[in-house]
């Protein structure tokens, strides 16, 4: 299924959740609806899903407008970040749910259902209640219900967002396979851009209820529209009038084309990478990332004077005016 | 550990000489003189009815009181009713108003020269003095306790689990009945207890609109008090005892009935 969300504005209250956003999402790929807390990542999900009515604008699915048609036929399967789970059904219950409300029939429902739970690994648990699972089982369960309906649309929202690391990691690369298993369009909201950046084919970067960007992973990396693309996506650090990340910049010394003096304040020994926070002529601070041997090498100390420059080819963006920030900023 | 043997101590004191003692001296002054008195108290033909319409009452404002409790509580806690938090300040006044105003009010909206009480007597139905009163005033006394055992519930689990159902194609009707009564069972069960044990004991209201007509509209809190005033105490003991059995009944009926379906 398509995707094409045109003009879409939700408010709440005062607070405006999505501003006159427009995006096109394509069938069959996997998509991460990325960005800060509070962006309007979730409220566009929902607006897809049906479990919200934008204010204004139209959401087509398959070039279908959708808009007024509620959720429970738009042939969509959804899972939620709190897992939704019914307490008072089995896991066999809950995932075979959709297909009772849709009164197909018996033999037919079992099939799926075991089959279904079978795909997530839950088949010895099927007789277990949810309040007797782990949060990824509880999770696994959760998507296994919402794949019984057959969606041509699964929506996931901050989907590993309560499970701790090494789970998150696992069901990450499962949800992967199973994406590519199940042949349905999938969108999952995240605002983790690591998880993004290694699980999508397609990244949708939200802020402030508007879309910064939409490409591929590497295309938003490395070709970033703006300073917040670029600075929400890895490490920055302005230098000059230029965003550049950290591991991107050059340390001479001695002066030459386009570098600026700077004077080292500190030197972080990091494991295999080293970190050198610089004071330009302007006041500000810049931090540079280099290999360990390679600051070895130079023989850094605090108090040297050394000349800087992004090295060529390195992605740069503007640095946003004025410098709200001329620490590292990002993760 | 010395401390915390003072604190149950004393509050389970103050539960025996507030709570307990009161309730084991009516069973003891009930069955002081043995079974055959209180058998012939209880077998009366005023007695017997007496039982008889307080059980009815209560049968009838119950099922009212939990079908307007389930729908006033999902309005409420679902932000669906225009002015909900009136409509939720409204809901506590059976709590806040005494029962005696109860009926006064009830008294005056459905007595001679009230708004719907002549109304009603020109088409032929009397209000006051006879069933439908006491129907009336039971259910407004028991009307918020449906509605606060649910709203808090309705708010703890979210509309997450509506939501789910509503994605997996169910509709509004069905998600309803399969998931958020389901959740709501404890709630409910806890509901009805509190509202069939204050319509049994409803005294206050039901003595104003009712009349007290002997083997008419005397409920069995009525007759108690009748029979207390007139120096009848074995007749009072027996009645009041009685009251109390048919409450502590119907807590150990639903305690029974909602274990039955826990899994």
């Amino acid at each position: 299924m398509s995707i094409d969300v045109m003009g879409v504005t939700k408010r709440f209250g005062e607070f405006a959740a999505l501003r006159d956003v427009s995006v096109s999402i394509d069938r069959g790929k996997l998509t991460a609806l990325l960005g800060p807390s509070g962006g309007g990542k979730s409220t566009l999900l929902r607006i897809i899903a049906g479990l919200e009515t934008p204010d204004s604008g139209r959401v087509y699915i398959d070039g279908r407008d959708m808009t007024e048609v509620p959720a429970r036929r738009r042939g969509i399967g959804f899972v939620f970040q709190h897992y939704a789970a019914f307490p008072h059904m089995t896991v066999w219950e809950n995932v075979a749910f959709g297909l009772r409300v849709s009164r197909a029939d018996k033999p037919t429902t079992k099939r799926r259902v075991d089959e279904l739970l079978d795909l997530v690994h839950l088949a010895g648990l099927s007789r277990r209640y949810p309040s007797e699972l782990s949060g990824g089982q509880r999770q696994r369960m959760a998507l296994a219900r919402a794949l019984a309906v057959e969606p041509r649309l699964l929506l996931l929202d901050e989907p590993f967002g309560a499970l701790d690391v090494k789970v998150r990691e696992e069901l990450r690369a499962w949800l992967r396979q199973l994406h590519e298993q199940v042949n349905a369009t999938t969108v999952f909201v995240t605002h983790d851009q690591e998880e993004a950046m290694e699980l999508a084919d397609q990244v949708v970067l939200i802020n402030a209820g508007q879309v910064e960007q939409v490409g591929p992973p590497e295309q938003l990396y490395d070709n970033p529209a703006n300073a917040f693309v670029m600075s929400f996506l890895g490490a920055t650090t302005r230098l000059g009038d230029v965003l550049v990340r950290p591991h991107d910049i050059e340390v001479l010394a001695d002066p030459s084309a386009g570098t600026h003096e700077a004077m080292i304040e500190r030197v972080l020994g990091l494991g295999f990478h080293s970190r050198i926070d610089a004071v330009l002529a302007d006041g500000s601070t810049v931090t540079v990332q280099l290999t360990r041997a390679h600051a070895q090498q130079l023989e850094l100390r605090v108090g040297d004077i050394v000349f800087l420059r992004q090295m060529p080819g390195t992605t740069v963006t503007p640095a946003p005016i004025p410098a709200s920030d001329d620490q590292v900023v990002g993760r | 550990m010395g401390s915390r043997l003072l604190l149950r101590t004393g509050a389970l004191g103050y539960l025996a000489v507030l709570l307990l003692g009161p309730v084991v001296m009516i069973a003891y002054r009930t069955f002081e003189h043995g079974v055959a008195p209180v058998w012939s108290a209880l077998s009366t033909p005023t007695a017997e009815h007496a039982i008889y319409l307080s059980v009815l009452v209560t049968l009838i404002s119950l099922p009212l009181n939990v079908v307007f409790g389930l729908v006033a509580g999902v309005a409420i806690a679902r932000r669906r009713m225009p002015a909900g938090r009136s409509v939720n300040l409204l809901v506590n006044l059976p709590f806040a108003m005494s029962p005696v105003v109860i009926g006064l009010a009830l008294f005056t909206l459905y007595g001679r020269g009230g708004w719907l009480g002549d109304w009603l007597s020109g088409h032929g139905i009397q209000v006051l003095f006879a069933l439908p009163s006491l129907v009336l005033a039971t259910t407004f006394v028991s009307l918020p306790f449906v509605v606060r055992e649910v709203v808090p519930v309705l708010e703890e689990i979210g509309t997450d689990q509506e939501q789910a159902a509503a994605t997996l194609g169910a509709s509004a009707w069905t998600t309803f009945w399969r998931i958020t009564l389901p959740a709501l069972r404890w709630a409910l069960a806890y509901g009805v207890v509190l509202t069939a044990a204050r319509a049994l004991g409803e005294f206050g209201a039901v003595s104003i609109v009712s009349g007290n007509i002997v083997g008419q509209t005397q409920t069995l809190p009525l007759l108690v008090e009748e029979r207390f005033r007139n120096f009848d105490a074995v007749g009072a003991y027996s009645a009041g005892f009685a009251l109390a059995l048919i409450s502590m009944f119907v807590v150990a009926a639903m305690t029974v009935l909602s274990r039955r379906k826990e899994h």
